[in-house]
């Protein structure tokens, strides 16, 4: 089967692949470029651990095709630190704990970012109905909802 | 003579008793001897067993010490997630 | 947030630096099973039976051979024709061979039959669809007492071992019983006797991670695995022989592990990798999919259980036995026999009995989960004791420190327990502000203990120190929580230096010697007390140098904050010789300085906990709301609380999933209904309240610091904690797992 051109951004970078027809946006991002922050954890939608922003919206890297990125512009977390800076976020995570095994992180942290750019002062139900599509194993997501919580609070005394 | 307490599923293999006594100053001797007295034993033994001495847990180690008046239990081999 | 106002002899332990791994771990750069790439790399893909029980009469893989992009195709026979088939778990290397690579008979939906290398993932998966198998459909069973029935399909004949009494089913292939008193003198004795059956279905371990590996084998016999796991030796040695390899020239790499909790302690796809690399000559990698994760890696056993308990009107539990069956899978370890060492050890019991099944039927095979076999053993028997409580109009709490066991209690599988912290846990529970708190209409409180023993096993570690003063330290557990910060912290406690200047890498299996996996909570115990040793080994050497330096004899000198110092007065006038002043010339003064410790600690000391549990019944729909959770629970010492806390916090909601939600759902034909996450439905952020935490710290004398694991006991209590409150809320009590909204409901119904 011909490979189709694809020219894109990711995390301000312009890129370029070839990709089989059936390959997904997250398969490109792991294989073609590279970009292994984002993961597979389910294929179907379910789990979130291959959370990006494509043109500012969040969504599943698995249920999006890599053909349709054409022209978009992606975030993922490995653009999330701002050079040597890491985002509030990512510092809050490494300082509360909320994480164990850290492979849902990049997901969470993708999502979590997106949340807080549209609403910076969630309650406490809201981030976890926001957070509701990136599954956790480790930690009973505790920790991941008081330091997003957190995160909130220090970035709107900060700006 | 040391009192080896065992479970009580490894009576049928022991003439009915769930307490027996065999000659031994550590867990791999203690082994080898509960073999020797009661021949059927090598099948539990050789499946996995751990040797609880004095409450404590043996898990798999042959060296560790028995006194004769320890408290010793034979214990299925235990397994861990 | 317990421990904050405790005092503490220690400077670095019980603090809660950022993890070594943090900035790896939130930037996406720390590398999973998956993401790792090799020259000339091929990608293997695994068909699979769908059927529950079939006879292989025949594969025909030539028009798959014929593929262009198809560079090697196996099945069975491309493994090693050596490992022999054994009853029970003697066989184990057998049964592993015949779970990854199907041999006369496929034995589960899902089970491995053959597999592909092509140069894609897309060429790999349209491969597999070019293989051709004959199947001969037979009759299956997949319910664990249909599975002992006397008419139940034979799964395997010869796969029962010693244990098991005359004239019990094929299937049922361990037996253990245990106990101790007269169970019967005991019930005769009480003012009230309550006996129920319970039944659990199985769940799975759930790690976001699905099994990845990159494998290498070449025409040398020599060979590269990195995969995601819990333990590599364990892989090496597994691999080793199912390729009929030396395992030496087998080598392991552990990559970054994105969750396993007893599911990554064996091998499933990896022997496959390298199976397909033999035959191609080239590196190949397999990642599973989801759905390949439910239907063909270890979930739990599923359960059917007696529990019979007599109590007096005081509280006083006079007599308690328990019949535990447990469904594992076409393989024999299903863990009935902890099911039934666990299920009443938290009590002081005068008489009791107890016994496990382990009962094979056509499901994957089990594998380790968290505290195996204990959660639902706790479901019964703490259920019964809440019904008994209920009945007599006693409080919970009371009742259960009434009969709970403490140092020198004969345990129910045994011996006398050490130093414990049950009753600590109790009393603490009580204590809490959510006991007292008052319940809204509509919702029930649950409380319930749980116990779990806890292991040492296999322990090689390697400290090395740098000439700037600095350590690197070489542990072979691969780190699922956190593991990384408590080592560094324990060794920076030893050597006195600074937590960011010693550097934790978890070693390859050329690099290190033997590990046992990272399981049975023993990481901060085991590899923690292998730490802590090999830095004291490598004091000892820099306070020989220094005893050189200062011309005085070794036993002179000791060790403190970081520094040589004279031992006394009398040892002589010199100041502090800081580490780096003696590591700055070793290659002068005696060569490189490391400290090692390689052993099998044996301390390891059973833990204990006590969870309370508040949830809300809606009676129009039957969903449950966990309102409220706390949970507590002996750590013997936290060594980085955050990630004790974590522990906790995780093992309560797996619980809660177990409890509410999750379960394998088969149909008729004997497939799994719910292979992906959509319908497997485990626990998601809006489901749940927060989870507090309370760190009791009753020191393990079996650890220099103290520690018992924590990982696995905080899933024990939860599915009986959550069922009691459930029960309460609901006015009606729930035997069955999981307590979904239809059952809720029908439970409701029956009820009036």
């Amino acid at each position: 089967m011909s490979k189709i051109h694809v020219s894109t951004t990711v995390n301000g970078d312009t890129v370029e692949y070839l990709c089989d027809p059936r390959e997904t946006l997250l398969d490109c991002l792991r294989d073609r470029l590279n970009l292994t922050g984002a993961k597979e954890g389910c294929g179907t939608g379910d789990c979130g651990a291959c959370s990006v922003t494509v043109d500012g919206r969040l969504v599943c890297s698995c249920l999006m095709l890599g053909a349709e990125a054409e022209g978009g512009q992606i975030e993922t977390v490995e653009g999330m630190a701002d050079g040597e800076e890491l985002h509030p976020l990512q510092k809050k995570f490494i300082e509360y704990a909320a994480l164990q095994c850290g492979v849902c992180t990049p997901g969470v942290l993708v999502a979590a970012k997106a949340l807080l750019e549209k609403n910076p002062d969630p309650t406490e139900e809201e981030t976890r109905y926001w957070l509701a599509g990136n599954l956790c194993r480790c930690t009973g997501y505790d920790k991941i909802i008081r330091a997003v919580m957190d995160t909130a609070a220090e970035m709107r005394e900060a700006s | 003579m040391v009192e080896v307490n065992l479970w009580s599923g490894l009576r049928s293999l022991t003439g009915g008793r769930q307490v027996v006594e065999v000659e031994a100053s550590d867990t791999g001797e203690l082994l080898r001897e509960l073999v020797r007295a009661y021949p059927a034993l090598q099948g539990p033994i050789d499946a996995g067993v751990s040797v609880a001495v004095d409450g404590r847990i043996i898990a798999g180690s042959l060296n560790e010490p028995i006194r004769p008046d320890s408290e010793v239990y034979l214990m299925q081999r235990l397994r861990g997630g | 947030m317990a421990l904050d106002d405790r005092k503490s002899d220690f400077k670095f332990v019980g603090t809660r630096p950022d993890r070594p791994d943090g900035l790896d771990k939130v930037t996406g750069r720390a590398k999973f099973g998956a993401d790792a790439h090799a020259p000339g790399m091929l990608h293997g893909a695994i068909l699979r039976s769908p059927h529950a029980h079939a006879r292989i009469v025949k594969i025909d893989t030539s028009k798959a051979e014929a593929l262009k992009d198809v560079k090697a195709v196996i099945t069975r026979a491309d493994f090693s024709d050596k490992v022999p088939f054994k009853p029970g778990l003697e066989g184990e290397f057998w049964n592993v061979l015949e779970n990854v690579m199907a041999g006369e008979k496929a034995l589960y939906d899902g089970h491995a039959v053959a597999a592909v290398a092509a140069t894609s993932a897309l060429a790999a998966r349209d491969a597999l669809k070019q293989i051709e198998v004959e199947y001969e459909v037979l009759p299956h069973v997949t319910d664990v007492d249909k599975a002992m029935a006397p008419d139940a399909p034979v799964i395997r004949e010869g796969a029962a071992d010693y244990s098991v009494p005359e004239g019990m089913h094929p299937n049922v292939v361990r037996y253990h019983e245990s106990g101790h008193g007269d169970v019967e003198a005991g019930f005769a004795e009480a003012d009230l006797v309550i006996e129920d059956s319970f039944v659990t279905e199985a769940t799975h371990q759930g790690y976001i991670e699905p099994h990845a590996c990159l494998a290498s084998l070449g025409n040398d016999g020599k060979g590269e695995l990195w995969c995601c796991t819990q333990g590599h030796w364990i892989v090496q040695k597994t691999c080793a022989a199912l390729l009929g390899m030396e395992t030496s020239n087998l080598r392991v790499t552990a990559s970054e592990i994105g969750g396993g909790f007893g599911g990554k302690t064996t091998v499933f796809i990896e022997p496959v990798a390298l199976a397909l690399s033999r035959k191609a000559n080239r590196p190949v990698k397999v990642v599973m999919n989801r759905s390949e994760v439910f239907r063909a890696t270890g979930p739990t056993s599923s359960a059917s259980m007696d529990v019979k308990i007599g109590m007096k009107k005081d509280g006083t539990i006079t007599a308690a036995e328990g019949i535990f069956r447990l469904q594992g899978g076409a393989f024999p370890g299903a863990p009935g026999d902890m099911t039934a060492m666990c299920g009443f050890a938290p009590y002081n019991l005068t008489n009791v009995r107890q016994v496990g099944y382990d009962v094979m039927a056509n499901r994957p095979k089990q594998a380790a989960y968290r505290a195996p076999g204990a959660p639902m053993g706790a479901f019964a028997v703490e259920s019964v004791i809440d019904e008994l409580c209920n009945k007599l109009g006693l409080d919970p709490i009371d009742v259960r420190l009434k009969n709970a066991a403490y140092e020198g209690t004969k345990a129910s599988y045994g011996p006398r327990y050490g130093r414990i912290g049950l009753v600590e846990t109790l009393e603490a529970a009580k204590a809490h502000p959510h006991y007292a708190a008052p319940l809204k209409p509509g919702q029930g409180r649950g409380i319930a203990c749980g116990f779990w023993f806890n292991h040492g096993g296999e322990t090689s570690v390697s400290l090395a120190l740098s000439e700037d003063g600095s350590a690197q330290l070489m542990v072979g557990t691969p780190d699922i929580g956190g593991s990384r910060a408590s080592m560094a912290l324990m060794a920076a406690e030893v050597l006195g230096i600074p937590y960011e200047n010693i550097r934790v890498t978890v070693a390859d299996t050329a690099t290190l010697g033997y590990n046992d996996v990272s399981h049975g909570s023993r990481v901060t115990y085991a590899s923690g007390l292998a730490t802590i040793k090999a830095a004291r080994n490598a004091v000892e050497k820099l306070c020989e140098r220094a005893a050189a330096k200062w011309g005085i004899p070794v036993d002179a000198v000791k060790w403190e904050d970081g520094c040589a110092v004279p031992s006394g007065p009398n040892a002589g006038d010199f100041d502090p010789m800081p580490l780096a002043d003696i590591t700055t010339n070793m290659g002068s003064t005696g060569g490189p300085i490391s400290g090692h410790f390689e052993a099998t600690p044996e301390g390891a000391g059973v833990s204990f906990g006590t969870h309370i549990v508040d949830a809300e019944v809606d009676p129009e729909t039957g969903k449950t709301a966990v309102t409220r959770y706390t949970v507590i629970q002996d750590a013997g010492k936290a060594i980085h609380p955050a990630y004790v806390e974590g522990q906790y916090q995780g093992g309560a909601v797996q619980g809660i999933g177990w409890a509410l939600n999750e379960e394998y759902i088969y149909g008729e034909d004997g497939r799994l209904q719910n292979s992906i996450f959509l319908d497997y439905r485990i626990p998601v952020a809006s489901d749940l309240p927060m989870i507090d935490t309370v760190i009791v710290e009753v020191p393990n004398p079996g650890h220099p610091f103290g520690v018992r694991g924590v990982g696995e006991t905080g899933i024990v209590p939860p599915l009986a904690a959550i069922a009691n409150a459930v029960s309460n809320a609901a006015g009606v009590r729930m035997r069955q797992l999981p307590m979904s909204p239809p059952r809720i409901l029908a439970a409701l119904k029956d009820n009036g």
